[in-house]
């Protein structure tokens, strides 16, 4: 294509332009399979949101004042009774309904649909716990072993063995963390199902992300930090107090946020140790000893999910229920992730180097 | 303050005069390095090297790259513990007369009393205050009067203190890389040495800088012995009173630093200096 102003120039100057060549070709090729390959995932991303907050935000939000279903958010779940009376149709949880009927004073026959009425509030509470608990068990084993990984062991053979082999750990499929938390925990150390024995089913599930990660940011650390600390006198513990894992923790902390999300997020390893389907009480309610706690099960959102989409008859008041839900463990993931990616952020604003 | 933990020990030692020799004279040898093998595995980086180095000099090492002065250095501070693969064959180092590899010796308290200045200078990625009383904080000092002494004396001890007086919060790394260089210094120099080991301090500074802290290490001789590793002849010629001309991890030559420039004993040094090879 020659145009008006390459006319006036040299014919060295107008190789400058070039032809179509097959490079290119090749390139634009290339770079409209990378363009439609990202948009392909970012429709199918999307379109999964969208359904999740269209008729979970039915279930969630109301068009009257509160405008949030406070129920569903503070409620236990509970059987729905649907029925109608008096000419209007009427659809109560279980607890209502009793109520309801006291009131009128006539026996009403009501169709029942089980865990489709009520709330998720024990779920939620499970599925906190169960986060932060774990959490909390990952991150310290993970340093500490990242620790010893990265800074105190001897490089060669064994150590390649053990970064090869937790590598593979993080590849093992949640179930069979799941199994093997019934049978070492549960059973083995009897502790029932239980949050203590979910917490440390789910810690040992992201332990590998975290070790890894963590040594990866300790061995991005410029060894002359630590090199002039030692020559300053300092031991090597605190050496890498003080010079190692203050640096390294944003990027610790960006393995927590992977942690985080598939830990609240997986069904599979707290199906046998820690989830019930169905549990009155919060888990703080009739506790005898403080202890007490740790020992026993909570509902959680995943597989609170789980159960209203695959253990119980479906239909419409059920599926309201699973997308209110998903709806509520998104919004709960996406904070917890938050709080991480902030406090990173304060964090690689304190120590920048 | 002791290089021997077992304080028991330490104490008889010196009451018997066993460890502690020739205290008083003056311009005493401080370091004395006999018959010092080292090694890298199965690679020998130094061989039978025997030197002594006096108190209240400036030692410089010279040699072409790759023949052990940094080696040598880092042995007289014990950095070199942290290579799994080094090791000593024989031979050993003594600071004031205490053998540094005995097995009673506290490396935390030798490297207090040897600091150590890299090739590369590397602040802490803390404010300029905090960089300078690193060495005082991780001994527990936390008294903020005594903190605040030691950083200006520290800093008026590096040349430093007139540069980033008023700004002594901000972070290290917002210096140029002579101030770098001068801040770790001055945080070297706050833990009280004796001596101060430098390896090519200078090698990443332009001139104006290199000037500045060569002439620190002109003030800093009154009060310290002090090694430097170089490749520049005429910084070795400037600061130092003795020059060491190492070669393929052999000590080959040393002497008064004219001396070795002037007229050199060997045939090698020679070579070296007049730039025939290196
Ligand atoms: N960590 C190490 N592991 C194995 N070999 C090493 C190690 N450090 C140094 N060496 C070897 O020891 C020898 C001496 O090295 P050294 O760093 O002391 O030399 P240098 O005189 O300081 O050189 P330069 O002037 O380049 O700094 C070299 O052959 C080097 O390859
Ligand atoms: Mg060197």
């Amino acid at each position: 294509m020659v145009t008006k102003e390459m006319e006036t120039l040299s014919p060295e100057a107008l190789s400058l332009f070039g032809k179509p060549t097959k490079a290119k070709l090749i390139e634009r090729v290339v770079f409209w399979g990378f363009r439609v390959g990202t948009y392909f995932v970012l429709a199918c991303a999307a379109s999964i949101f969208i359904d999740i907050f269209y008729k979970g935000g039915k279930t969630v939000f109301q068009s009257e004042y509160p405008f949030i279903n406070v129920e569903f958010l503070t409620g236990s779940p509970q059987t729905l009774h649907v029925f109608e009376h008096d000419g209007a149709s009427y659809e109560l949880s279980d607890s209502d309904f009793r109520v309801f009927k006291e009131e009128a004073g006539v026996s009403i026959v009501s169709d029942t649909y089980a865990y489709s009425g009520g709330g998720i509030w024990p779920c939620i509470v499970g599925t906190v716990l169960l986060v932060v608990g774990s959490m909390a068990i990952a991150l310290t084993l993970g340093i500490l072993s990242a620790i010893f990984l990265s800074e105190y062991s001897k490089p060669g053979k064994v150590l390649n063995a053990v970064r090869l082999s937790i590598l593979n750990l993080a590849g093992v499929p949640s179930i069979v963390f799941g199994i093997f938390g019934m049978g070492m925990f549960v059973l083995a150390f009897g502790w029932n199902v239980s949050l203590i024995a979910g917490w440390f089913t789910l810690a040992f599930m992201v332990l590998p992300i975290v070790i890894s990660a963590s040594e990866e940011s300790m061995r991005a650390i410029p060894q002359g930090l630590r090199d002039a600390s030692l020559a300053l006198g300092a031991s090597k513990w605190t050496a890498i107090r003080t010079n190692v894992l203050p640096y390294a923790m944003p990027g610790i902390l960006t393995s927590s946020i992977i942690g985080v999300a598939r830990v609240a997020g997986e069904t599979a390893p707290i199906m046998f140790t820690a989830a019930y389907a169905l549990r009155d009480q919060l888990p703080w309610q009739g506790l005898e000893h403080w202890y007490d706690f740790f020992f026993q099960g909570v509902m959680a959102l995943p597989y609170h999910i789980y159960v209203v989409s695959a253990k119980i008859p479906q239909n419409e008041y059920t599926s309201r229920m699973q997308y209110g839900t998903a709806f509520v463990f998104l919004f709960i993931v996406a904070g917890i992730t938050l709080i991480s990616i902030l406090l990173r952020i304060r964090m690689r604003k304190k120590y920048r180097w | 303050m002791s290089l021997v933990t077992d304080k028991l020990t330490t104490k008889s030692l010196i009451e018997t005069g066993e460890l502690y020799s020739e205290m008083t004279e003056i311009n005493r040898s401080l370091i004395n390095i006999s018959n010092f093998d080292f090694f890298y595995g199965e690679k020998q980086a130094l061989f039978d090297v025997n030197m002594d180095i006096k108190e209240r000099e400036v030692t410089a090492f010279i040699g072409p790259s790759g023949c052990g002065k940094s080696t040598l250095l880092r042995c007289i501070n014990r950095m070199n513990d942290l290579i799994d693969v080094a090791r000593i064959g024989s031979g050993k180092i003594t600071v004031n007369g205490v053998d540094i590899y005995d097995d009673r010796v506290d490396t935390i308290e030798l490297r207090k009393r040897v600091g150590m200045v890299f090739q590369k200078s590397n602040p802490f990625p803390k404010s300029i205050y905090e960089n300078v009383v690193y060495g005082l904080r991780i001994q527990g000092i936390s008294r903020k009067s005594k903190l605040d002494e030691s950083v200006e004396r520290c800093l008026k001890g590096a040349a430093l203190w007139e540069e980033v007086k008023d700004r002594l919060d901000t972070s290290g790394l917002s210096l140029s890389g002579g101030q770098q260089q001068r801040l770790c210094i001055a945080r070297a120099l706050a833990v009280e040495p004796d001596i101060l080991l430098m390896d090519e301090p200078c090698s990443a500074l332009d001139p104006v800088a290199t000037a500045k802290v060569e002439e620190l290490i002109h003030t800093l001789k009154d009060r310290y012995t002090i090694v430097i590793v170089t490749h520049n002849m005429q910084q070795a010629a400037r600061v130092s009173e003795k020059t060491a001309f190492f070669y393929l991890g052999k000590l080959i030559e040393m002497n008064a630093t004219d001396q070795i420039f002037m007229s050199p004993e060997k045939e090698q040094t020679e070579a070296y200096i007049s730039g025939r090879f290196g």
